[in-house]
């Protein structure tokens, strides 16, 4: 009865469940891809070399997993508040605009080194601005947070569509996107630094987002754990009357969390159009904010479990471009519901396995003790 | 506490079973784990047929365990139950109701916008059309009534009943459904003394006609007044079975506590110094637009306790939390060392304690520390924007461990583990955390709500020493109890709440339950008023 409840060793709670977990999807996976005719090890082995087969697997995945790590950050600090960002994705799709209007306003005149930083503090503060909203109403109006921040999602989404295709399109052009960044707004992919220090690697579109990403975990993590601002956070996400009670104004704390988490989902933002596409397109989110739930999930809101959680979802997310290249009866829609049952076990179904674990840790573990008495 | 089991030393007499007559109840062996943790060891329990059996110990000692697994809460791991001398098993309350036992919870499970007569028939409405069923039980009820004295009237809605009345309405479901084996879990923790009175009055009434009770409480005070045997439980243990008649306060404190306990305290004459919080026209409006607090005005001098009494709910602890801050005031104003607070220039809790207030939450685990935080960051909680804690950026660590192991020091917190979560601690460690905190930083008012609800006898002796001592070195202590006694033996003046007004004060030497108590149900009539 008790089982659920019983306090096991960290290697389990963060070790063992999560891999439990992933297992058990895998497994499940492969029999979905059973039942539409395919060979399930065959898959498992295009997905593995796909995701981290070789140089440029590798790359990809890392950059896949960059915008993991921002939206997996961005819920977990919301969640040490006691709060449900579930709009990670507009708050990364307005920072793009932050971003870009940033650099179209400035590349003729400015140099990289200035105009790129200028262009992530621009995306920082679309991102925050568009948490403010929602965390403002909350704060102060009594609005739920889960349900603004989805709709703020639509709103986002319909204001880019707006702007792309009325606004910034160049005229002449077809797709409702902005005009090509200048040079000077490139951030530096990884492959032309490593071809800097000697090293000839294929172009890919991993680039220096992926530090930034983990200047994040680590600030993230000294903010959370290390601060007073972080302590109040937690104090507010664990216990809001104690936090009233020791003097922390719980209005206060939701707002900065959540300004801090659509910073945070902001550098999706640079990752995908100051690191890549070098143009404000739609849709470059791509549903990495929804992600960055489960990765925050299964990363049990720690930085160290969001890089875990990230580049499992990075790889799955280039394995699984691969597999649909390789095996035509897979298709996109097949990967879109893998990741959905990785999503469904090691999110939703998080502790499903935790009851018959804690038995048979408390089997095997009394055993011994009981030999002890004896 | 996976030591062997060792043979008990005072293995509990048989009871009264050579009189030919089964027990009514007969426990053997039960044991219930949950976890690592063994809630139950090897208990025997005998309660003979037509007593009333008093089960006593600490918070944690066991007591709600066994009695949830005589009413099918939980399973035990081993052991059996006898019921009149036929071993019965109880996996569910079904079973229990069935083998005769009914119970009366601590927090009642009554439906409170449905009728007296609806909770009544709960569960044994007798078909699908409720109409027979409700002629059946309004006869029943009646007759109940009758026997035993336990009026009340059936179409009455429970929650605009009092709180003693909505007693009775459990009693009678149990007694509805034929029960012969009554058990009460802590069934006077929300009652007034009278209240209390009329409680044990019913008890000995349905005792008088066979049934047979068993009284789990924490007070000796009723031990020693309506049992006629009492259990012992002590860390999941049952450590002896006496007869109440050849027992003391002393002896039953001792076996509960394991060691010697003083219960008396040693109290010398306040000298109370200048007024520290003046309070004046205080009215306080919850969210539903409810008058909690209603025009309550009364000065708190350095150096003497002034003890808050009255039934659970009457205001006193929107009273509490309207002055530390937590609650706006609605109307009214206080002084607080100097500083006005008024509806018009509120104070929040951590301007408050910059003023030199502390506070002690009633409730602990939800305000008083943050259970998941480790004891070194929960004996930050209030005082985290310190100085003494925080470098420029980061906070000092070293610091505040360092200051949470010199106060569970100093309060002797057991275990001595600054790094131990709050929430494994017991609810007497807890609460000397958050004593320490708060009368570390020398308060000049210090708020206390409850010291020692849930907190076991030698905690209780630890907590009631400081409150005086701090008393003695100048601090304006306001004490909120329900526990009646625990405000007598504290407070050098002590105010009534009804309703969210005082009602009365009383000096403290000059208190008797008797008044209090009258005061406390807005009975009495105040001295110098023609009776």
């Amino acid at each position: 009865m008790s089982a659920p409840q019983v306090a096991l060793p960290r290697w389990i709670d963060i070790g063992l469940l999560p891999i439990v977990n992933l297992v058990q999807a895998l497994l499940v996976s492969g029999l979905v891809v059973l039942v539409i005719g395919a060979d399930p090890l065959h898959a498992v082995r295009i997905m593995a070399v796909g995701a981290v087969g070789d140089g440029v697997a590798i790359s990809y995945t890392l950059y896949y997993a960059t915008d993991f790590i921002f939206t997996g950050l961005a819920v977990a600090v919301a969640f040490h508040a006691g709060l449900f960002n579930i709009g990670g994705e507009g708050q990364a799709y307005l920072a793009g605009l932050g971003a870009t209007l940033m650099i179209l306003a400035l590349d003729p005149y400015l140099p990289g080194i200035i105009l790129v930083p200028l262009a992530l503090v621009a995306a920082i503060a679309f991102g925050a601005g568009w948490a403010f909203v929602p965390a403002y109403l909350q704060a102060y109006r009594g609005s739920h947070i889960v349900i603004t921040t989805i709709m703020f999602n639509f709103i986002g989404a319909a204001l880019m569509v707006y702007v792309a295709s009325d606004v910034l399109r160049p005229a002449g052009e077809m797709l409702p996107s902005s005009r090509e960044f200048g040079p000077a707004a490139h951030l530096p992919p990884v492959h032309e630094i490593l071809a800097l220090s000697g090293f000839k690697t294929p172009s890919t579109p991993l680039n220096l987002s992926i530090v930034w990403a983990a200047a994040c975990c680590v600030f993230v993590w000294f903010f959370i754990w290390r601060t007073r601002w972080g302590y109040a956070i937690r104090a507010v996400g664990l216990s809001p009357k104690a936090a009233i009670y020791a003097g922390i104004s719980p209005q206060r704390v939701i707002i900065m969390a959540m300004c801090l988490s659509g910073g945070l989902a902001a550098g999706v933002a640079f990752n995908q159009l100051v690191g890549y596409h070098h143009k404000l397109l739609l849709d470059f989110v791509a549903g990495a904010g929804f992600t960055g739930i489960a990765v925050a999930l299964m990363g049990r809101n720690h930085p160290v479990g969001i890089v875990l959680a990230a580049l499992l979802f990075g790889a799955l997310y280039q394995g699984g471009a691969e597999l649909a290249f390789e095996i035509p009866t897979i298709n996109r829609d097949m990967i879109v519901a893998m990741q959905g049952l990785v999503i469904l076990f090691s999110g939703a179904l998080a502790y499903m396995n935790r009851p018959w674990i804690a038995r048979l840790y408390l089997a095997l573990s009394r055993r011994p003790l009981a030999a002890e008495a004896a | 506490m996976t030591a062997p089991q060792s043979a008990h030393d005072d293995s509990p007499p048989a009871g009264p079973v050579g009189s030919g007559q089964p027990a009514a109840i007969a426990l053997r062996g039960i044991d219930k784990s949950f976890g690592a943790v063994r809630a139950n060891r090897q208990v025997d329990l005998t309660v003979a047929k037509g007593s009333i059996h008093g089960i006593i110990g600490e918070n944690g000692a066991g007591k709600s365990t066994l009695m949830s697994i005589l009413y099918g809460f939980y399973t035990a791991d081993a052991g059996e139950i006898l019921i009149n001398g036929r071993p019965v098993e109880i996996r569910n309350s079904h079973d229990a109701i069935d083998a005769g036992i009914g119970m009366v919870h601590q927090h009642f499970m009554l439906v409170e916008p449905f009728t007296v007569l609806e909770n009544v028939m709960l569960g044994a409405e007798g078909g699908a059309l409720l109409s027979a069923g409700r002629a059946a039980a309004r006869a029943e009820l009646q007759r109940l009534g009758r026997d035993y004295g336990l009026n009340v009237q059936p179409d009455a809605v429970i929650s605009e009943l009092p709180v003693g009345e909505q007693q009775r309405v459990e009693i009678l479901k149990a007694l509805y459904r034929h029960c012969d084996i009554l058990i009460l879990d802590e069934p006077t923790g929300v009652l007034t003394p009278q209240e209390t009175d009329q409680l044990f009055a019913i008890l000995r009434a349905l005792n008088g006609r066979g049934v047979t009770i068993l009284l789990i409480t924490h007070k000796l005070r009723e031990i020693m007044a309506i049992t006629d045997t009492v259990s012992v439980m002590r860390q999941g243990e049952m450590v002896a079975t006496l007869p109440t008649r050849s027992t003391s306060k002393e002896q039953l404190a001792e076996l509960m506590v394991g060691r010697k306990v003083r219960l008396e305290l040693d109290k010398h004459p306040a000298r109370p110094g200048p007024v520290r919080l003046a309070v004046r026209g205080l009215t306080v409006i919850d969210a539903k637009g409810v008058k909690r607090v209603d025009d309550v005005s009364f000065d708190l001098r350095a150096g003497e306790i002034v003890g808050i009494a009255g039934v659970s709910g009457n205001g006193q602890s929107e009273l509490l939390e309207a002055l530390s801050g937590i609650q706006p005031l609605a109307a009214g104003e206080m002084t607080l060392c100097d500083t006005q607070v008024s509806a018009a220039s509120p104070c929040d809790p951590a301007q408050a304690r910059e003023h030199g207030l502390a506070h002690v939450p009633e409730d602990r685990l939800r305000l008083g520390v943050v259970t998941a935080f480790p004891a070194w960051e929960s004996c930050a909680l209030g005082y985290h924007e310190d100085i003494a804690y925080n470098g420029r950026v980061l906070m000092d660590r070293a610091a505040m461990t360092a200051s949470c192991e010199r106060l569970m020091e100093q309060f002797d917190v057991r275990p001595r583990d600054a790094t131990l979560t709050c929430g494994k601690f017991s609810g007497g460690n807890q609460q000397k955390l958050i004593l320490a905190r708060e009368i570390a930083r020398q308060p000049k008012v210090l708020l206390v709500g409850q010291p020692t609800r849930g907190v076991d006898i030698g905690a209780i002796e630890f907590i009631h020493r400081q409150l005086l001592a701090l008393r003695d070195a100048g601090c304006a202590i306001l004490l909120v109890s329900v526990e009646l006694d625990e405000v007598m033996a504290l407070s050098d003046r002590i105010l009534v709440m009804f309703q969210g007004r005082i009602v009365g004060e009383v000096a403290g030497d000059q208190a008797d339950e008797r008044t209090l108590g009258l005061m406390m149900a807005n009975a009495h009539t105040q001295p110098g008023e023609a009776a």
